[in-house]
């Protein structure tokens, strides 16, 4: 059966005394996914990890691999492989020894080691390295020994622990690609925890987004950003607009609200179990007009005054306060070399809201 | 570490209690000691030096060689025991509950609160043929006895009256005591460096496949090695050097080269001997550590090449 999920959560709850890391998460990772754990810090997402590698219990549901329960198997004899934060490259051991180790300790054929720990060290990129210690390494390079390690095992399942927190942002993104194509070459499931959106976002095929022990909102990158269910999914992921507002009617996929500023409009629910909640709509989707309006048809249009313009390089982001002084944000990209100078703090400027970008999303 | 130039009166200030500390009462009177090792013996208290080597020729008697052969040997058996008992002991207290380890590690230095001579005796009181231990085992004895007594087995098992073990006075009673008195200084460098140990490592270990047993050996002793070095260091040379521990527990047979020192200086009022003797014992604990460190030095030359 290669359709059932390599790893299930059923109701799973874990509690560390009174307060629960996790709390009655069910989850279904299918096979061959990269699977990316996502939350702020205390979420619960590195006791559902640990979980997998065996070195955290559940208090009560149940944890399959494969379809096996995993509660008697100890973390030895688990088919799965863990990326430490901390890499826990073993120190007085080369990098050889190192990948060596979890073939030598579970009894693999001499002859079969060679060869398949010099397989793994060219497939993480550390040719010639093979001699090092660990102290002759750098982050990176001690990052990709764990790696190796991990893969020479050939395991069902491979989970890392925010295994990019401790890399500068140019090694980040370059491990970024690396991960990505060693999962699609080796053709592991990948689970990995990270509280770094972009992280997620560029390298997961689906995400689950875990807030306070529980799972918000499990979907692939493009749909977690677009089409978020809970308005802190939508704040978590990417930075958004917020209108409350009151709902008038649910006609299908789609509730006609009232909300202050946008006034009376038929906006796209989230999903079938949003009855009430926030309307948001992303920063990028805003259109800004400094001079005169010229609305296209269908436009909302909202008054407001600028408080800051911040300058990222590839994209600017106006902040602006609207007339009943609630604060929003509007973001746009610097297509042109040539400045043409940004207008100063308290010019006032009309958005446009095109109301096929907002959504309504519960609280 | 450059500040001290800018404030050497500072630096001064820190260093110089315990430099002076270290000259007037451990350079100075090991100097003495090395210089009355070429002395004579010229009355009751006079020692004249002569600069001889007679003293020294004098340590390598056969009989003091085999007292030499004999402390190795017993601070050797003393040490390993130390380290058998004490990693497992330190591995404990590193993985004990945090609000739990300082009170362990109190347990532990206990001891030292108490004399080390009151300790000594006390052991007497434990190992002696009318001690607790020979109780306790003589109570076992009784409860046997009568348990065996209906099936009239009680003479054939039991024997016909308890016959204590002789525990003391003897070499293993010396080791014994060892073992007691300096495990803590095997225990507090283990755990040291164990509680330092980051336990994703010992976690990696086992994701990766091996047993506790394996990881014990693979990754925890490798990465404790410090540790155990200093612990070694810590029980082997006050082991070399006891005489208190050997005099009181020890047998006939069981003198220790510390014991032929002391008496040198006090019964035997052979100080150029006595003085002679410590040095050769000082040279034997220095080639010792000489050895560890070129052991070390060829690992880690191993290690990086």
């Amino acid at each position: 059966m290669t359709d059932t999920p390599i790893v299930t959560f059923e109701n799973v709850t874990k509690s560390f005394g009174r307060t629960k890391a996790v709390d009655g998460v069910s989850l279904a990772i299918p096979r061959n996914a990269f699977f990316a754990l996502l939350g702020p810090s205390g979420c619960g997402k590195t006791t559902l990890l640990r979980m997998l590698g065996g070195f955290a219990h559940p208090t009560s549901g149940r944890v399959l691999i494969d379809g096996e329960d995993m509660a008697d198997v100890p973390p030895n004899r688990r088919p799965v492989n863990m990326v430490f934060q901390s890499y826990a490259v073993f120190p007085h051991m080369t990098v050889a020894e190192n990948v060596a180790y979890g073939l030598k300790v579970t009894g693999v054929p001499k002859a079969e080691i060679g060869p398949r720990v010099e397989e793994a060290i060219a497939m993480v990129r550390l040719d010639g390295m093979a001699a090092r210690m660990p102290d002759e390494l750098s982050g990176g390079q001690r990052q990709r020994v764990a790696l190796a390690r991990a893969l020479v095992k050939r395991p069902k399942l491979l989970l890392l622990d925010e295994p990019l927190s401790a890399l500068d942002k140019k090694l980040r993104e370059e491990m970024q690609l690396e991960l990505v194509r060693l999962q699609t070459e080796v053709g592991i499931t990948f689970i990995i925890v990270t509280h770094d959106q972009e992280e997620a976002l560029g390298m997961a095929s689906d995400i689950a987004v875990m807030k306070e022990g529980r799972i918000l909102q499990i979907a692939p990158p493009r749909q977690l950003y677009e089409h978020p269910t809970h308005r802190f999914v939508a704040e978590f992921i990417g930075a958004s607009n917020s209108f409350e507002c009151e709902v008038l009617g649910i006609e299908g996929g789609m509730a006609r609200v009232r909300a202050p500023l946008l006034g009376e409009l038929s906006v796209e629910r989230a999903s079938a179990d949003v009855r009430a909640g926030t309307l948001i709509v992303r920063p990028e989707k805003m259109r800004m007009d400094f001079s005169s309006p010229d609305p296209d048809p269908g436009e909302v249009l909202v008054e407001a005054r600028i408080d800051q313009i911040s300058y990222f390089g590839d994209l600017s982001v106006v902040y602006l306060t609207a007339a009943d002084g609630r604060r929003l944000q509007c973001s746009r990209y610097n297509t042109n070399r040539i400045d043409k100078g940004d207008p100063p703090p308290g010019t006032p400027c009309t958005i446009g809201i095109h109301p096929e970008d907002l959504l309504l999303v519960g609280d | 570490m450059e500040s001290w130039r800018a404030q050497p009166a500072v630096f001064w200030a820190f260093v110089l209690p315990g430099a002076l500390w270290l000259l007037c009462f451990f350079i100075a009177p090991l100097a003495l000691i090395w210089l009355l090792a070429f002395g004579e013996r010229a009355g009751p208290v006079e020692i004249d030096i002569t600069w001889t080597l007679a003293n020294y020729a004098g340590v390598f008697d056969p009989v003091y060689i085999g007292l030499f052969g004999r402390s190795l040997w017993v601070a050797t058996v003393a040490t390993v025991l130390a380290l058998v008992i004490g990693l497992p002991v330190a591995l404990a207290i590193s993985f004990a509950p945090a609000r739990l380890k300082p009170l362990i590690l109190l347990l532990i230095i206990l001891p030292f609160w108490t004399n080390i001579l009151i300790r000594t005796y006390a052991m007497i009181a434990v190992l002696r043929t009318k001690g607790f231990v020979n109780f306790g085992l003589e109570y076992i004895w009784q409860l046997g006895t009568v348990v065996l007594a209906p099936f009239g087995l009680d003479q054939a098992v039991m024997g016909e009256r308890f016959v204590p073990l002789e525990l003391l006075y003897n070499n293993t009673a010396v080791i014994f005591g060892i073992v007691y008195v300096y495990l803590p200084f095997m225990v507090l460098p283990l755990y040291a460096t164990l509680d330092r140990l980051d336990r994703s490592l010992l976690e990696a270990s086992l994701d990766l496949g091996a047993g506790q047993i394996r990881t014990f050996f693979s990754i925890i002793v490798p990465l404790a090695r410090p540790g155990i070095v200093s612990g070694i260091i810590l029980v082997f040379i006050p082991a070399l050097g006891t005489f208190l521990i050997s005099d009181l527990l020890g047998g006939t047979d069981s003198l220790l080269i510390g014991n032929v020192i002391e008496r040198q200086f006090k019964a035997a009022n052979n100080w150029p001997l006595g003085a002679a003797m410590s040095f050769v014992l000082l040279y034997v604990t220095f080639a010792v550590l000489a050895l560890r460190a070129w052991v070390a030095g060829r690992e880690g030359g191993l290690g990086k090449a």
